[in-house]
């Protein structure tokens, strides 16, 4: 249960990140998960990526919707603050609590329930808006808090576990984020933990929107033979299109590739996203090059994943209001109330 | 072309100086609007108050609409009822147009096509004018036509009834100041109206309009521009809005505003403007920049209020400010969106699914919208819960004559119980406990304190320090101080206003908003008639003390409001556990502004059948 608290016992040899952490004050409560649900392995992702990025855990808001996947920002860190908030609508409430105070990190964590079916709308427009946070949702095409309907991601002709068809089309939210303008977007597996960290890192440091959407299969009621989002049929249609390697000023990465596998991405936070081509033909710089190959690629029966598409310096909702460079929260009567005396000028030009 | 008087046998024509109502029918976008306000605004600068409304159709372009201006020295603002001259604009609407005017009232048209005598009724003066023809005549653009016959009505009418043309000229070089080429036309136009009417009609007519000194520092202005300026005042930094009638001006105002005043010297904004997808997201925002610690507002109407439902229950128990202006218009979803109601009373007062109660604050005029949304970011920090502007499409969306907006250089924002890094250091924190004694827990804002303070925010399972909990305990202790907290609001709300008769009296009245103008011209009346009833207007909800003591005092309290169900009253049996018999209902709901007539014949009828007409003639 998630009011008992974690035993936190610090070994003393844990190595601790240049802000003086070690990766336990990243962990949040124990999880109520079903054991070996993927969303945990997820959880896992960003407690690592926020302990190599150096984040304090404080200056992390995290946010979700409600479901199974939206239960997680409990499991992790645990100092910072967290808001469940209404089914489908996370982005909206993460929008103006970004409004409010441009210099957190924000984490919003949704399911395909959430986003795909009754918060779609609410999805479209984040990425339409490009709102600085990094926008995850734990995809694993069911229902699981309620006990195993199918969601709108589910494949046409996946069968769920008592054995109906599924004859809607399903949403695809990474084609959707394309299609919608989005700056960052990616594909990932919650069994690909060597995937999953950097592109976690690569969508902290990426300054505007960085959707991932991770296949997380659910394996209690979607893990069995005829389901596509089970382990078995991931790992059997996986095709990664690239390896990440985060490059910061002061740790250059410097592996022999070969010419042309490369592709560079500089970042609004200053770092360098290296891209390691696995298909010499996927750039993920071209949006329409990279919608045409992704969808190219799901008609083979393929699961692309990685870095789908990234746009370095995108701005973000800030940016295009031009609000001040200091949190509104913080603003005061000075700088908000015009005071009397213009007051005075309003109620003359009324008469 | 002369006035045609009426004939032997017919009623006397109206005679009234600085007191009468004059009513424009028009097409909707034919420019009328911007021509009729002038006509209004000219009578204000001689010192006259005068209380406009448009009644205006759902459409851009094509349809009835109407201004009903009145002219009134003694500064009764509300609608009185009956319409005293008519300047019948539009070919559609005659018949109903020539009905409504009073036995020996005025009619105005264009005569360019002349009508027959049987067009007419012989009660009324009639005075026909060849607006087109002239207009034809001189002008050869067709939107030049259409916009300059506006002007030469209102220079035909200032002669009719007397006005200075001086004051209209002013106004137009006002109005366009920055585009001076237009001033000369328009002031052409102006004098075109008013040299056909001196040489062609009798002049003035026997209502006219005198000189005065009735205005004083009054300011002229709609309650939605009040709103939003409000909200600039109050701090607000993030508003996140949906476009809808009547409330879209709210939004709009505030945009022009931050514009002009908060602006840093880098050039960056000191706010945060979105126009959301929906109603679901513009809450969603309003509700994430409040959990932030930002002062976040919306403005809707009330279809978008039931789109934010969930939401709001969620605030609710998550303790969030959150304040919304509602324009309150005529329901359901497309509804009558250009139509007033006081109809969401009961919506807001109790939005959301699980025991929710929320506080309302009811403007009575733009004054008052202004003050209450500076006044509800405040209370929504103060008491982290969301805080609902009533105001409604009569007050939102027509300029009322009100007194001026007023700040207090001392007064601070009240950003409530939020603790500092500094307080984390030495002092307990649970997130939902009452360590105060008036239900208002503390608060930490996202970001404060590398090691405490942070929480998990959720709607109830949980205990007092935010802890997971699906307690039955837990959850008891949780809404009873929420019902605390309530109790708190209601002494830190706006308190209502009475108004005691001159004599005593077994009588009240209560009432609120929208409704405040015409109810108080109407106690005027009954006074007169021998009718004294102590009233009370309402400016909040949860009710004060003050409110139960007042029905408690009075035999019979009449509850004035513009619902067919009488939704206050229910509010007012339910929450003070009034027996309904003392409440009587006294509803206008047929999506105009209710008139004074209304209120003092309703009265008037209740009063005698009560306590003068015989017993039988009551069944």
């Amino acid at each position: 249960m998630t009011y008992i608290a974690k035993p936190r016992l610090h070994h003393p040899s844990l190595t601790r990140n240049k802000v003086g952490y070690t990766r336990r004050d990243y962990e949040g409560k124990v999880s109520t998960l079903c054991a070996g649900c993927g969303h945990d392995s997820i959880s896992a992702a960003i407690i690592q990526a926020c302990w190599e990025m150096d984040i304090e855990p404080h200056r992390v808001a995290k946010l979700s919707g409600i479901g199974c996947s939206s239960k997680t920002p409990d499991y992790f860190l645990g100092a910072s603050h967290g808001f469940n908030t209404v089914h489908g609508r996370m982005p909206s409430v993460l929008t103006g609590a970004n409004l409010a105070n441009r210099d957190l990190l924000y984490l919003g964590v949704s399911g395909d329930g959430d986003s795909a079916s009754i918060g779609l709308g609410q999805f479209a427009h984040a990425m339409r808006r490009n709102v600085n946070m990094v926008y995850i949702v734990e995809n694993n095409g069911v229902y699981g808090l309620t006990k195993g309907q199918f969601s709108a991601t589910a494949d046409k002709g996946s069968k769920s576990k008592r054995g109906v068809m599924n004859s809607d089309s399903p949403v695809d939210l990474v084609g959707l984020a394309m299609q919608l303008g989005a700056s960052f977007v990616a594909r990932s597996f919650s069994g690909d933990k060597e995937q999953m960290v950097p592109l976690v890192k690569a969508a902290i440091g990426h300054g505007g929107a960085a959707f991932i959407d991770i296949i997380s299969p659910c394996v209690t009621f979607n893990n069995h033979a005829g389901s596509t989002r089970s382990y078995d049929w991931v790992r059997d249609h996986n095709q990664a299109v690239s390896r990440i390697d985060i490059i910061t000023g002061r740790k250059e990465i410097t592996a022999t590739i070969a010419p042309g596998q490369v592709v560079d991405v500089e970042q609004h936070d200053g770092t360098v996203l290296r891209l390691r081509k696995l298909h010499a033909d996927y750039d993920p710089t071209d949006r329409v090059a990279a919608m045409s190959q992704m969808h190219a690629r799901a008609a083979e029966g393929e699961l692309l994943t990685g870095l789908l598409f990234v746009e370095g310096q995108s701005g973000d909702l800030h940016a295009s209001l031009n609000t001040s460079a200091v949190p509104l929260n913080t603003l005061g009567r000075a700088q908000l109330c015009p005071g009397a005396a213009a007051l005075e000028k309003i109620n003359a030009s009324l008469r | 072309m002369s006035a045609t008087l009426p004939s032997k046998n017919a009623v006397r024509p109206i005679e009234a100086v600085n007191d009468f109502v004059i009513k424009f029918a028009n097409i909707n976008g034919s420019g009328s609007a911007s021509a009729n306000e002038l006509f209004a605004k000219a009578i204000l600068r001689m010192g006259v108050p005068v209380s406009p409304r448009n009644i205006f159709p759902s459409n851009i372009q094509g349809m009835p609409t109407w201004y009903e201006a009145r002219v009134t020295e003694a500064g009764h603002l509300g609608r009185r009822g009956g319409t005293d001259m008519m300047v019948a604009m539009n070919p559609q609407t005659w018949d109903a147009d020539l009905a409504e005017i009073e036995p020996g009232g005025y009619l105005f048209y264009d005569s360019t096509r002349p009508r027959p005598a049987s067009a007419f009724r012989s009660d009324i003066t009639v005075i026909g004018m060849p607006l087109t023809e002239i207009c034809n005549a001189v002008y050869s653009d067709p939107r030049q036509r259409q916009l300059f016959k506006n002007i030469m009505y209102v220079g035909a009418l200032s002669v009719l009834l007397d006005m200075d043309p001086k004051v209209i000229e002013t106004l137009l070089g006002e109005q366009y100041r920055g585009k001076e080429k237009l001033i000369a036309p328009n002031v052409q136009a102006l004098h075109l109206g008013r040299d056909f009417a001196s040489e062609h009609l009798q002049h003035p007519l026997p209502i006219k309009v005198r000189r005065a000194d009735s205005v004083g520092e009054h300011i002229f202005v709609d309650g939605n521009t009040a709103s939003g300026l409000g909200a600039v005042y109050g701090g607000a930094t993030v508003c996140a809005w949906y476009p809808i009638t009547p409330s879209t001006s709210v939004a709009e105002a505030f945009v022009k505003y931050c514009e002009k005043y908060r602006v840093d010297e880098q050039g960056h904004h000191n706010y945060a403007i979105v126009q959301a997808e929906d109603e679901l997201a513009s809450i969603g925002m309003v509700v994430g920049a409040g959990w932030n610690g930002a002062r976040a507002f919306t403005a809707t109407s009330g279809p978008g209020i039931s789109l934010m439902t969930e939401f709001i229950g969620l605030a609710y128990f998550a303790e969030i400010p959150v304040t919304i202006v509602n324009v309150q218009r005529g329901g359901p979803s497309t509804g009558m969106p250009t139509r007033t109601q006081q109809a969401d009373i009961i919506s807001c007062a109790y939005a959301s699914h699980g025991d929710t109660k929320h506080v309302l604050l009811l403007p009575e005029d733009p004054r008052e919208c202004f003050e209450h949304t500076a006044a509800a970011l405040d209370l929504a920090d103060r008491l982290q819960t969301p805080v609902f502007v009533m105001t409604d499409l009569d007050i939102g969306m027509n300029q009322r004559l009100c007194k001026p907006f007023a700040w207090d250089e001392r007064r601070d924002y009240d950003r409530g119980k939020v603790m500092t890094a500094e307080d984390l250091e030495h002092k307990d924190f649970g997130r939902y406990k009452d360590v105060d004694g008036d239900g208002i827990p503390w608060r930490t804002l996202p970001g404060t304190h590398p090691t405490r303070g942070s929480y998990f925010t959720r709607g109830t399972t949980r205990d007092p320090y935010a802890r997971y909990s699906e307690r039955g305990d837990d959850y008891i202790y949780n809404v009873q101080r929420l019902l605390h907290k309530f109790a708190t609001a209601a002494t830190l709300v706006p308190q209502p206003i009475p108004r005691p008769a001159a004599r005593r009296t077994r009588l009240g009245v209560i009432f609120y908003g929208s409704t405040s103008p015409a109810m108080h011209e109407a106690l005027d009346v009954l006074a007169r008639h021998g009718i004294h009833i102590d009233a009370l207007r309402l400016r909040a909800f949860p009710f004060p003390g003050s409110v139960k003591e007042f029905i408690d005092a009075h035999e019979l309290v009449f509850v004035v409001e513009q619902n067919r169900d009488a939704q206050m009253r229910t509010l007012l049996i339910n929450e003070l556990e009034i027996n309904p018999a003392k409440l009587e209902k006294v509803l206008h709901y047929d999506g105009t502004p209710i008139t004074a007539r209304f209120i003092t014949r309703t009265i008037t009828n209740r009063v005698h059948e009560a306590f003068v007409a015989p017993q039988e003639a009551k069944s």
